[in-house]
C-alpha cells in the first residue's frame, strides 16, 4: 500500500499548562476529505497550525509523503492553509494575491506559468472579473473564494482549511460548500478541513475526525459517526436539533427513565441501566404509550421541533410540518427501538 | 460654542504663528531694525528708514548672506545646515532601522521578561538626556568621537532608539500576524516575509517614527554645543556659537538660516499630519 500523504502520531501540545492537542493520531490519504470537528478550543487550529509549521508540538510526529516534517520550515513542508480570519492582502489586487505565493524567490517559476496558474485557478472560481480588483473591496463570498484560490494556485500536496465559510452567511456558505467539495474532488490532493458545524462536516467528509478538548474521539465515515457515535461526547456534537440523552434502567427489554416511565422496547444485551442516545429523528409524536407535555414548537420550514416533556426527562423531536401541535398539549411519542444507540452507564 | 471654538483656535494660532512670521519679517530687515528700541514691523527699505531712497536691497540681502562665513564661525551656514542634515538623517535611518527590527521581535516572538526589557528600553528616556552629558563627553573624549559626525549619530540614534521602539511595536502589534504567517506557509522565508509582507505594511508607522526621530535630531542642542568644538557642528550650535562675535549677532541672516532650517520639518509634518495624529492616538482605541 502507499504511504499516505500525512501520518500524524501521538501529537502532544500545551500552552501554559493547558493540553490544546493530547495525543493526536491519524492518516490522511491521497485524495481523500477530510473533515475535522469539535467544538470552539477543541485544539481544531492549533492542530492545523502543527501540521503547516506554524506550531512546534511538544511531542510527537507528523510524517508527509513519507519523510519527516517537524524538521522543515513552513515554507519547505508543500501545504496550504486557508486561514479562518485572515483571507487576503488588503492593500493587494487579487491577482497580485494570487501571485503572491508563486513568486515566493524558492518556487522558481516562470512569469509565464505564473500567469497560466493563476487563470487556471480564477476560471476554477469564476472569479476572473474580480482579478484587477482591490482585494478590500470584495464582499466577504469573494473575499473566501480567492483565499481557496491562493491556494488552489500551489498545487500543494495537502490543503488545510480552517473553517474557510465559518465567517459567511448561511445561504452563501451553502452554496459554497457544494461547489468547493466538487472543486476538491478535481483536486486530487486531499483536504484537510476543519469546522465547527456539523452539517458542514456530514456533507462534506468523506471522513469526519472529531476532535474535543485535544483528544479525537472517533474517526470514521459521516454516517458512520452520525447513527454509530462512539460516546455521548461525539454524539453531541453532530446533529441539529441536538440528540436526546438519557440515563434509562432496563428491567428484561422495557427501558425506563431514572423516574419510571417507560421509554421503549429494545433487546440489547446490554447492563441494566446505561445512556440511551435517541436522534430527534426517530421519535414518532404519536402511536406511544406513556404521555408528554408539548413545550415549545419551533417552526424549521418543511419540519417542526417539538420539545416535550417526558416525565422527568425532555425530549426533542423531529417531525413533519403535517404534525401539529401546541405547547400545553398531549403527545404519546414513540420511539423507535431500532435506532437507539446504547452506551452502557 | 462654535464660535468660542473657533475664538480659541484662532487665538492659538496667532501665538504659535507670531514668532514665526516674526523670523520671516526679520529676515528681511536691515540689521540696524532687527535690534533698534522701537520695534520695527515691516521692511525698511534702509536704515533708518528714509523715504527719499527706496531699495529694497535689505529683503534679499540676509539670504544672500547666509554663505557668507560669520566672525567666529569657520564656515558659512551652509556648511552647518549640511552637518544638520547628515546627522539628522542618518540618525533617523538608523534609530528607524534598528526600532523596526527590534519591536519585530517583541511583537512577533515569545521574549522571556519581554515586558522587562520593554520596560528597560523605556527606562532610557526617564533621565533627560543631558543629566549624562559629562559621562558622556568623558567617553567620546577617550574613544575619539568628540566632534565627528559618527558621534552625533551615535547619540541621537541611541536617545531615538526606546521612542522608536515603542512606537514601531504599537504599530506592528496591529498588523495581523497571518499576513506573514500565510507568507511562511506559501514558501517564504521568515526575512522575505517580513521585507514583503509587513514593512509594506508597517510604512505610515515608520512614516511617524521617522517624522518624531528627526524632529529631536533635528533640534538637538545640548550635546551638539558639549561634544562640538568643530567638526561636526549643527545648526543650532552654529547659532548659539555666533553669540558674543565681534561683529555683533548677524540677526537677519540668522532669521533667514533659521526660516531654511525649519522649512523642511514644517513641510515633512504637513505632508504626514494625518500619519501622525493617528500615531499619537494610536492604541487608545482597542479593537
Amino acid at each position: 500500500m502507499k504511504d499516505p500523504v500525512l501520518r500524524i502520531s501521538n501529537l502532544q501540545k500545551s500552552y501554559g499548562g493547558r493540553r490544546v492537542l493530547d495525543g493526536v493520531q491519524f492518516d490522511v490519504s491521497a485524495g481523500e476529505f477530510t473533515v475535522v470537528l469539535g467544538p470552539t478550543g477543541a485544539g481544531k487550529t492549533t492542530l492545523l497550525r502543527t501540521i503547516a509549521g506554524l506550531e512546534t508540538p511538544d511531542a510527537g510526529n507528523i510524517i508527509m509523503n513519507g519523510a519527516d516534517a517537524l524538521s522543515l520550515p513552513p515554507a519547505a513542508r508543500d501545504v496550504a492553509l486557508v486561514f479562518q480570519n485572515f483571507s487576503l492582502y488588503p492593500g493587494k489586487t487579487v491577482r497580485a494575491n494570487l501571485e503572491f505565493p508563486l513568486r515566493a524567490p524558492e518556487r522558481g517559476l516562470g512569469e509565464s506559468d505564473i500567469k497560466d496558474r493563476v487563470a487556471k485557478a480564477a476560471s476554477m472560481l469564476h472569479i476572473e472579473r474580480l482579478l484587477d480588483r482591490p482585494a478590500r473591496q470584495l464582499s466577504g463570498g469573494e473575499m473566501q473564494r480567492v483565499a481557496i484560490g491562493r491556494a488552489i494556485v500551489r498545487r500543494p500536496s495537502l490543503f488545510l482549511m480552517d473553517e474557510p465559510l465559518t465567517n459567511l452567511d448561511a445561504k452563501l456558505r451553502e452554496e459554497l460548500r457544494v461547489e468547493l467539495r466538487e472543486l476538491a474532488r478535481g483536486l486530487g490532493a486531499p483536504v484537510l478541513w476543519v469546522t465547527h458545524d456539523p452539517s458542514e462536516a456530514l456533507s462534506m467528509a468523506d471522513r469526519i475526525i472529531v476532535l474535543i478538548a485535544g483528544r479525537i474521539l472517533q474517526i470514521g465515515a459521516p454516517e458512520n459517526v452520525y447513527f454509530a457515535p462512539a460516546s455521548p461526547e461525539v454524539a453531541r456534537q453532530l446533529g441539529s436539533p441536538p440528540i436526546n440523552l438519557i440515563s434509562a434502567v432496563a428491567s428484561g427489554d422495557l427501558w425506563r427513565c431514572a423516574d419510571g416511565t417507560p421509554i421503549c422496547n429494545i433487546k440489547h444485551p446490554a447492563p441494566a441501566s446505561a445512556l440511551l442516545g435517541i436522534r430527534p429523528e426517530h421519535i414518532a409524536p404519536t402511536g406511544g404509550e406513556s404521555p408528554a407535555t408539548v413545550e415549545v414548537v419551533e417552526n424549521m420550514g418543511p419540519t417542526r421541533v417539538v420539545v416535550a416533556r417526558f416525565g422527568s426527562v425532555v425530549l426533542h423531536l423531529l417531525t413533519s410540518r403535517d404534525f401539529s401541535a401546541r405547547p400545553g398539549d398531549i403527545i404519546f411519542p414513540r420511539v423507535d427501538g431500532g435506532k437507539i444507540i446504547v452506551w452502557s452507564a | 460654542m462654535k464660535y468660542l471654538r473657533f475664538l480659541i483656535i484662532i487665538g492659538y494660532g496667532a501665538v504659535a504663528t507670531l514668532p514665526l512670521l516674526w523670523v520671516v519679517l526679520s529676515s528681511m530687515k536691515h540689521r540696524a531694525d532687527t535690534i533698534s528700541l522701537h520695534a520695527k514691523v515691516v521692511p525698511a527699505p534702509t536704515a533708518p528708514a528714509d523715504p527719499a531712497s527706496i531699495t529694497f536691497e535689505a529683503t534679499a540681502e540676509a539670504w544672500r548672506d547666509l554663505a557668507a562665513v560669520h566672525a567666529g564661525a569657520q564656515a558659512s551656514f551652509w556648511h552647518y545646515l549640511a552637518n544638520s542634515i547628515i546627522i539628522g538623517v542618518l540618525s533617523t535611518i538608523a534609530s528607524l532601522a534598528l526600532g523596526t527590527a527590534c519591536a519585530y521581535g517583541f511583537s512577533r516572538f515569545r521574549i522571556p521578561g519581554s515586558g522587562d526589557w520593554l520596560f528597560f528600553i523605556l527606562s532610557t528616556r526617564f533621565l533627560p538626556p543631558l543629566a549624562v552629558v559629562v559621562p558622556v563627553l568623558m567617553m567620546y573624549r577617550e574613544l575619539d568621537l568628540q566632534g565627528t559626525h559618527a558621534g552625533l549619530i551615535l547619540l541621537y540614534t541611541i536617545f531615538n532608539l526606546s521612542l522608536s521602539v515603542w512606537l514601531m511595536k504599537g504599530f506592528l502589534d496591529e498588523i495581523p500576524r497571518a499576513f506573514e504567517e500565510a507568507a511562511l506557509v506559501d514558501g517564504y522565508t521568515r526575512w522575505q516575509a517580513f521585507l514583503r509582507v509587513v514593512l509594506p505594511e508597517a510604512r505610515t508607522g515608520m512614516a511617524v517614527t521617522a517624522v518624531f526621530c528627526i524632529i529631536s535630531a533635528w533640534n538637538e542642542y545640548g550635546f551638539a554645543m558639549t561634544l562640538n568644538s568643530s567638526g561636526a557642528i549643527t545648526v543650532p550650535a552654529y547659532f548659539a556659537g555666533l553669540q558674543g562675535n565681534i561683529d555683533g549677532m548677524p540677526w537677519p541672516q540668522i532669521a533667514a538660516g533659521a526660516l531654511v532650517f525649519v522649512a523642511p520639518i514644517i513641510i515633512f509634518t504637513i505632508c504626514t499630519r494625518k500619519n501622525l495624529l493617528r500615531g499619537m492616538t494610536f492604541g487608545t482605541i482597542k479593537q
